[in-house]
């Protein structure tokens, strides 16, 4: 089965075409950070706008990339929720109205679900069951993950996601948006050891997390350095991305290694736009490679929002038998553990 | 010979309507914040009713706005579906116009007048414009706008119309009531089954789009945009 997986959740437009037997075939994304930049953030309207302008194009694109034909096309998935409902609005009509069209069955998909997923997109794949940590712009959560659609939520962030906490620190940096890879570029110039930041609910039971603290002890930190232009000196910004990261990242291999000891898994994915992270994949290597633990993620450019983990989780769901009625649903939110297995 | 399919949903309504040779057939339904839910199923009974099928078109019409700006993205989302689906052409209508055309039509007495469709932009102003019958259309006799109720008032006056009549919901502001219109029904919208004989016109002189040419339009773009508020789980 061959699947066209579209993407418009929120600041990136995402296509590919996804072959149950050949694997993916085509993939390509339009990113708007340069149209959101001015604001520090997704602004929903013209993010919902933008997605207008570059669906068809990409759609065209991706098919003409791979020679596929509409002919050769057996079904349309697209992301349904969570995400914003504006956004996501336009690729589900399109998706869903282009499935019609071409009398081919459609399905939307979840989109923590695509990046759950989007591991397998990779040459040497993990295998079920396994613990993900998904952790993107709006989500951070552990899940115990059986099957796919198989989800047992074990923990998740009280406040900030922590994409989000790197976007906020980014912020007070006066880094641009999104902020995660700036901070990490930042953070290798950092000098080791000159701050220690806290590591948020660690010496807490349980698999929650919460970054809001993190973000507080940012802001003191910046402020009790700020020069007169507001900011610390170059090489103390560079200190302090240092000092946050490693406690984001510290943090989240302290749960994941408990989620793990508790689930008795032996398998970790990880997952979302921060899992693109360097320093948190090295360290969780390390940390749980000591319990003999192996740790999967995908390439960079399917780690933040695309239209491939889309296709992929999608193809699943239309090999078993999964459709979609004419009526097009899209949610803004929409808990991952409360999808059907398949 | 001409057949046209034609979607709109600028405004709390949604309908579709199919245009066979001068025939128009249509569905129509007040559905608010259900668009998403009927828009195609609208469509595959239009369809179906007909016997025809999507191939069988020359092309679809869409209410390219001014109106709700989600409504035209489930509408432009759907028509581009649609359209690059099966290879036709789009033909983009006013849905003031559409307002218009549905309103002097329906009724041969209101043609002697002209017509102001307006509809609710919020921020307390309108989008509207000013319509003559003429030969079977209602032709702009201004370009459609937004602008706050009070600068339409001094617009409509600069125009000495003898008398006109009003139609839409943005007729709800109370300045505009001050234009004393002959006639004026707020519950009247924009209508696929009116939006389609513009189309057929449009189609007739050429004026087609590519589906990936298709936009909505807003009429308003600049407003002071809000940032994304994180949802918390
Ligand atoms: N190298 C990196 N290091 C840390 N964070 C990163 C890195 N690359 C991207 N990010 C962060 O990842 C987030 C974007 O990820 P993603 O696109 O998955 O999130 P989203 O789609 O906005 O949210 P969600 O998937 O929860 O709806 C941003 O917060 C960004 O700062
Ligand atoms: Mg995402």
């Amino acid at each position: 089965m061959r699947v066209l997986g579209i993407e418009t959740s929120c600041d990136e437009t995402g296509v590919a075409i996804y072959d149950g037997e050949r694997g993916l075939l085509a993939h390509a994304l339009y990113s708007q950070i340069d149209l959101h930049a001015e604001y520090g953030g997704v602004v929903p309207e013209l993010a919902s706008r933008d997605h207008v302008r570059k669906l068809l194009p990409l759609i065209e694109q991706v098919m003409a990339e791979c020679g596929s034909q509409k002919e050769d096309i057996d079904a349309i998935c697209y992301t349904a929720g969570p995400g914003l409902i504006g956004a996501l609005m336009v690729g589900a009509s399109l998706g869903r109205a282009l499935a019609y069209a071409w009398g081919v069955p459609a399905v939307g998909v979840h989109h923590m679900e695509g990046h759950l997923l989007a591991p397998m997109l990779e040459a040497s794949p993990p295998a079920f069951p396994f613990v993900a940590l998904l952790v993107s712009g709006g989500h951070t959560q552990l899940v115990a993950v059986k099957g796919i659609g198989q989800y047992e939520m074990l923990g998740e962030s009280l406040d900030d996601a922590a994409g989000e906490a790197f976007d906020k620190a980014a912020k007070m940096l006066d880094l641009d948006y999104p902020g995660g890879p700036h901070i990490a570029r930042l953070a290798e110039r950092g000098t080791p050891g000159r701050f220690t930041f806290p590591r948020p609910m660690v010496d807490r039971p349980g698999l929650d997390f919460s970054f809001s603290g993190l973000k507080t002890y940012t802001l003191n930190t910046v402020a009790e350095h700020a020069q007169v232009d507001g900011l610390p000196d170059e090489q103390t910004c560079a200190d302090i991305a240092h000092a946050f990261q490693e406690a984001v990242v510290g943090t989240l291999a302290i749960k994941c290694r408990r989620a793990l000891e508790q689930t008795g898994l032996k398998t970790l994915i990880i997952a979302g736009g921060v899992s693109a992270n360097t320093r948190l994949r090295t360290e969780l290597e390390a940390a749980l490679g000591k319990i003999g633990a192996r740790v999967y993620y995908a390439r960079p450019a399917f780690c933040t929002d695309n239209g491939a983990m889309i296709a992929y989780a999608g193809c699943q769901r239309l090999m078993a038998g999964q459709r979609e009625s004419l009526a097009v649903n899209v949610k803004a939110r929409w808990p991952l553990d409360s999808l059907p297995p398949l | 010979m001409s057949r046209i399919l034609a979607l709109d949903t600028s405004t709390d309504a949604c309908s579709v309507a199919l245009w066979c040779d001068g025939r128009v057939e249509g569905q129509f339904e007040l559905a608010a914040k259900s668009h998403t839910q009927r828009l195609l199923p609208m469509v595959d009974e239009v369809l179906s009713e007909a016997g025809l099928s999507l191939s069988q078109l020359d092309a679809i019409a869409y209410g390219r706005g001014p109106g709700s700006f989600t409504g035209l993205r489930i509408c432009l989302g759907v028509v581009q579906g649609l359209a690059f689906g099966a290879d036709l052409p789009v033909v983009p209508v006013s849905t003031l116009q559409g307002m218009a055309q549905g309103w002097l039509s329906a009724r041969p007495e209101r043609q002697q007048w002209p017509v102001l469709p307006a509809l609710d932009a919020r921020m307390s102003e309108v989008y509207w414009g000013l319509y003559q019958w003429h030969d079977g259309v209602a032709e702009a006799m201004v370009k459609e706008a937004v602008s706050a109720p009070e600068a339409v008032v001094d617009a409509v006056q600069g125009q000495s119309l003898d008398a006109f009549t009003g139609c839409g919901a943005g007729w709800h502001y109370p300045p505009l009531q001050s234009l004393k219109p002959l006639s004026c029904e707020q519950q009247w919208y924009p209508d696929a089954r009116a939006l389609v004989v513009l189309a057929a016109r449009a189609l007739a002189q050429g004026a087609v789009q590519a589906a990936d040419q298709a936009e909505p339009l807003y009429l308003r773009d600049t407003v002071s945009w809000k940032k994304r508020e994180r949802i918390r789980r």
